[in-house]
């Protein structure tokens, strides 16, 4: 009988079939990998296990004990424990270590007798050495590693005596040596006969913690392997099932000339470096997975975080220590959080298009509103922003308009490049589109463009050359013409990135 | 008409929609205009010349104060020490007339250079340091409160007086070019009353028509997407407190011009009806966002309501009520709908 047996799971949302007629188990003692794109609905299924999320049907069994949770207490009664991705959300940041290690005798308890720290501080030491795991009892939560806190969620979750836990993509914020430390622990709980459910997109770390993996793609479990016996070429197949053709994109015809390069950019939340160019007239895409390091990095680059390296614009030495001297250098930048950093939401559509080039408005100082009203109608007109008014406050309008915006702001803007952050974002199938005619149009007319993204379709689409970025650092480039899917997932997943052979055999059979 | 039409349900959801429309655009100029209307009922000697340029020249160091809470409340700070500031530079123009006999020109100069310097220094304490505007303002309040009464001894500075420190008389007065400013008229109007007007009026044309003005706007509407955009948000910020101090400044000149003495802890009460003056001003043509235009209502409402209320004989400690009343009402209006 297995530990956790998963049986025709279906959930929707609204008319979305995120899950559909999933079967999955998980047997004592064993690791079972999830893989799949975004979107292939491993999240949901993790948070109907977990009791974030109710099933729309189907049964789960915990040793063969039929199970219905409504909410994560419920599954935690039952034994199922997650390690959240974000840490942070799971722990509380001003206590120190021992009280979030002991936050059940703090909640759960059900007499309002004094707290014995004695007893407490020797509880935490035991669950902390069930994971081998030493952190000083009373340093604050808020000023422990990645890794210590990660520690601590494991601890916990062991100590609720879980039977089975589930670890959202756990060593992406670990270093090799903390992912080793970690696999102790893993190899260790597997001997304690705890089930484990690891989602990952590391192909070399699923081979090596993991007996068996299923694939998702679609809401559906298209596949169940045996780790060791399958190619992870094989995986990447299946997880991105049929490629897509790529008849969409028109090679288009660049200069050659290079109008924007960084060398060696430290980018300071990924401790990595990175040396890219641009040409006149060319998109350079960015593909990566889900915190592989892309915003960090554009960011890096825009002068938003505080960066070492060197940036030269029309072959030009800059010192970019600001957005303010990236913006003077002629970069523009359209960020992944649009609403929180790419428009102001409560001013109108006219004042979010005249801000960064708001000088040309008011050359004396005093705003040319008429101007600055005109020139918003006809942008409004050119890029096809939807709004009542270029007076309506930003908003009220919907998010492909508000994206339209976030770019269209920069037009005014005598900018050469143009470095965007996932724009796709949230967007509905038609603003996307405007969104790449509005790119394609911009490289037509000599600027550069830097395109981050996790939607590596898009890249196939649109851009001229791409690089593929893995834990902050680009481990491949191609040309458009030379890309597949497969090979991006490849690299993007730490995959053999090197070895080119390898690739040019994927390219061969990967192209339809 | 007894039967409803379908049709007429969307009909009366419109009126709805538009008469709360109405009251958060112009809910608070009504309520100045009930308060005017009932004052000028209840009392007959309210709406007189003389009374309503007494409400102006009482408000016009209020409104002051006010603007210089506004700028810090633009950029989405806030400035706790400006009652202080107003108090240093009553007591430093004081000091400056009657312990140094300085010039009119001397005596201007000072406290505004010393506003300033305030400025720069909560704009350093929240801008650089990040401590948060509140409680960093807050200990600059303190700070500065400290440094007047210890600069004064405590005493309250006034033509003669004996010198603190026992060294016989003092050898300056309050000279009458300097108390023009508070006291004096220009076409039978208070002169107070026409700074105000002017220095509104001025602020306005800046905050909408002019970059700088945007700019500030931009910087508190949202910081992150500001400095994306180019904006360099932490130097608008910084301005920002140090307008802030010059106004408390300014303020503080006119207060001791009115006053014909350097009172010590004089500006304390205006640090809250500047604030008020500026929170009411949010709702003013349901602007929603602090605006000068609405921060001049807002101390005119303040103005009207102490003077109706004292001609009234309520006392003075029970007006606070009624401010804070307004006050809760005003930012219901701007607060109301905004979690949409």
């Amino acid at each position: 009988m297995s530990l956790l047996q998963v049986q025709q799971l279906t959930k929707s949302f609204g008319p979305v079939d995120v899950l559909k007629q999933v079967d999955f188990s998980v047997e004592p003692g064993e690791v079972h990998a999830l893989l799949g794109v975004n979107g292939a609905g491993k999240s949901t299924l993790v948070k109907i296990l977990s009791g974030d999320y109710e099933k729309d049907s189907g049964i789960i069994q915990i040793n063969g004990e039929e199970v219905h949770f409504t909410s994560p207490s419920e599954a935690q009664a039952k034994g199922i424990a997650i390690v959240v991705q974000e840490v942070d959300t799971g722990l509380i940041p001003n206590l120190p270590v021992v009280e979030n290690l002991t936050l059940d005798l703090t909640v759960g308890g059900k007499n309002s007798r004094p707290i014995s720290w004695k007893k407490r501080r020797r509880i935490a030491k035991e669950r902390l050495a069930k994971v081998n795991t030493h952190i000083p009892l009373n340093q604050l939560t808020e000023d422990c590693t990645l890794s210590q806190k990660q520690m601590i969620l494991l601890a916990r979750a062991v100590a609720s005596e879980a039977k089975i836990i589930i670890f959202d993509e756990p060593t992406a914020p670990l270093s090799d040596h903390e992912t080793k430390q970690l696999f102790q622990v893993i190899e260790e709980l597997k001997t304690q006969g705890i089930g484990m459910i690891y989602i990952s997109h590391r192909m070399q770390e699923i081979s090596q913690i993991a007996e068996r993996m299923t694939v998702m793609r679609d809401g559906k479990a298209v596949a169940v392997y045996e780790t060791g016996k399958v190619s992870s070429e094989e995986v990447i197949q299946t997880m991105l099932g049929k490629q897509l053709h790529k008849a969409d994109y028109h090679h288009r015809k660049i200069s050659g000339e290079t109008i924007f390069e960084i060398d060696h950019l430290s980018v300071p939340e990924t401790g990595k470096q990175v040396s890219l160019t641009v040409g006149a007239g060319e998109i350079v895409g960015v593909a990566g997975l889900v915190g592989a390091g892309k915003s960090e990095t554009a960011n890096a680059i825009f002068g938003v975080t505080n960066a070492k390296g060197k940036w030269f614009v029309n072959g030009h030495s800059v010192s970019i220590k600001s957005p303010s001297h990236a913006v003077n250098a002629g970069l523009s930048f359209i960020p992944e959080e649009r609403r929180k950093s790419g428009v102001m939401i409560e001013s109108s559509v006219q004042e979010n298009l005249s801000l960064p080039a708001l000088k040309s408005f008011s050359p004396a100082g005093w705003i040319n509103r008429r101007k600055e009203h005109q020139s918003a109608l006809q942008q409004i007109e050119e890029l096809g922003i939807v709004t009542s008014s270029p007076k309506a406050l930003l908003k009220h309008l919907s998010g492909g308009n508000q994206q339209k915006v976030s770019i269209g702001k920069w037009l005014n803007h005598d900018s050469n490049v143009f470095i965007f952050d996932e724009p796709t974002k949230g967007i509905d199938i038609g603003a996307k589109n405007d969104v790449f005619r509005l790119i394609t149009h911009l490289a037509d007319q000599g600027k550069g463009i830097l395109y981050f993204t996790s939607e590596f379709d898009e890249l196939l689409q649109i851009a001229d050359r791409i690089l593929v970025m893995a834990d902050g650092e680009i481990t491949d480039e191609m040309q458009n013409q030379e890309a597949t899917e497969a090979r991006l997932m490849t690299a993007a997943t730490g995959g053999n990135a090197v070895e080119t052979a390898e690739y040019k055999r994927l390219s061969a059979t990967g192209r339809p | 008409m007894k039967q409803l039409n379908i049709s007429d349900y969307p009909q009366q959801a419109d009126l709805k929609e538009r008469i709360v429309n109405f009251f958060m655009k112009f809910g608070t100029l009504l309520a100045l205009g009930l308060i005017i209307v009932f004052f000028s009922l209840t009392n007959e000697q309210f709406l007189t010349y003389g009374n309503i340029t007494d409400i102006l020249r009482s408000i016009s160091i209020v409104t002051l104060v006010a603007i210089g809470v506004t700028f810090s409340m633009i950029v989405g700070g806030f400035d706790l020490s400006v009652g202080s500031t107003v108090s240093l530079a009553t007591v430093a123009s004081g000091a400056l007339l009657v312990w140094h006999s300085q010039e009119l020109l001397v005596v201007l100069i000072v406290p505004l250079v010393l506003g300033a310097l305030i400025g720069l220094i909560n704009a350093f304490i929240v801008v650089k340091i990040r401590i948060p505007d509140l409680i960093g303002t807050l200990a600059v309040m303190y700070i500065i409160n400290g440094v007047h009464l210890t600069y004064t001894k405590g005493y309250s500075i006034y033509g003669n007086m004996p010198m603190p420190d026992g060294s016989g008389t003092a050898p300056g007065i309050f000279i009458p070019a300097f108390q023009f400013i508070g006291q004096g008229r220009l076409f039978n109007i208070p002169f107070p009353v026409i700074l105000m007007v002017v220095i509104v009026a001025l602020v306005h044309l800046f905050l909408n028509y002019t970059r700088a003005g945007r700019l500030f706007y931009m910087t508190g509407g949202n910081k992150e997407a500001a400095r994306l955009s180019g904006v360099p948000v932490n130097r608008y910020r910084t301005y920002a407190y140090v307008i802030s101090g010059v106004f408390a400044a300014l303020a503080g000149i006119v207060l001791a011009a009115r006053i014909g003495t350097g009172q010590v802890s004089a500006g304390d009460p205006l640090l809250m009806d500047g604030v008020a003056a500026a929170l009411i001003g949010y709702s003013v043509f349901g602007a929603g966002k602090p605006n000068v235009i609405g921060t001049f209502v807002g101390a005119i409402i303040i103005g009207i309501l102490l003077n109706g209320l004292t001609m009234m004989n309520v006392p003075y400690y029970a007006q606070d009520i009624i401010k804070g009343g307004i006050l809760v009402g005003a930012l219901a209006l701007t607060y109301f709908r905004k979690k949409e």
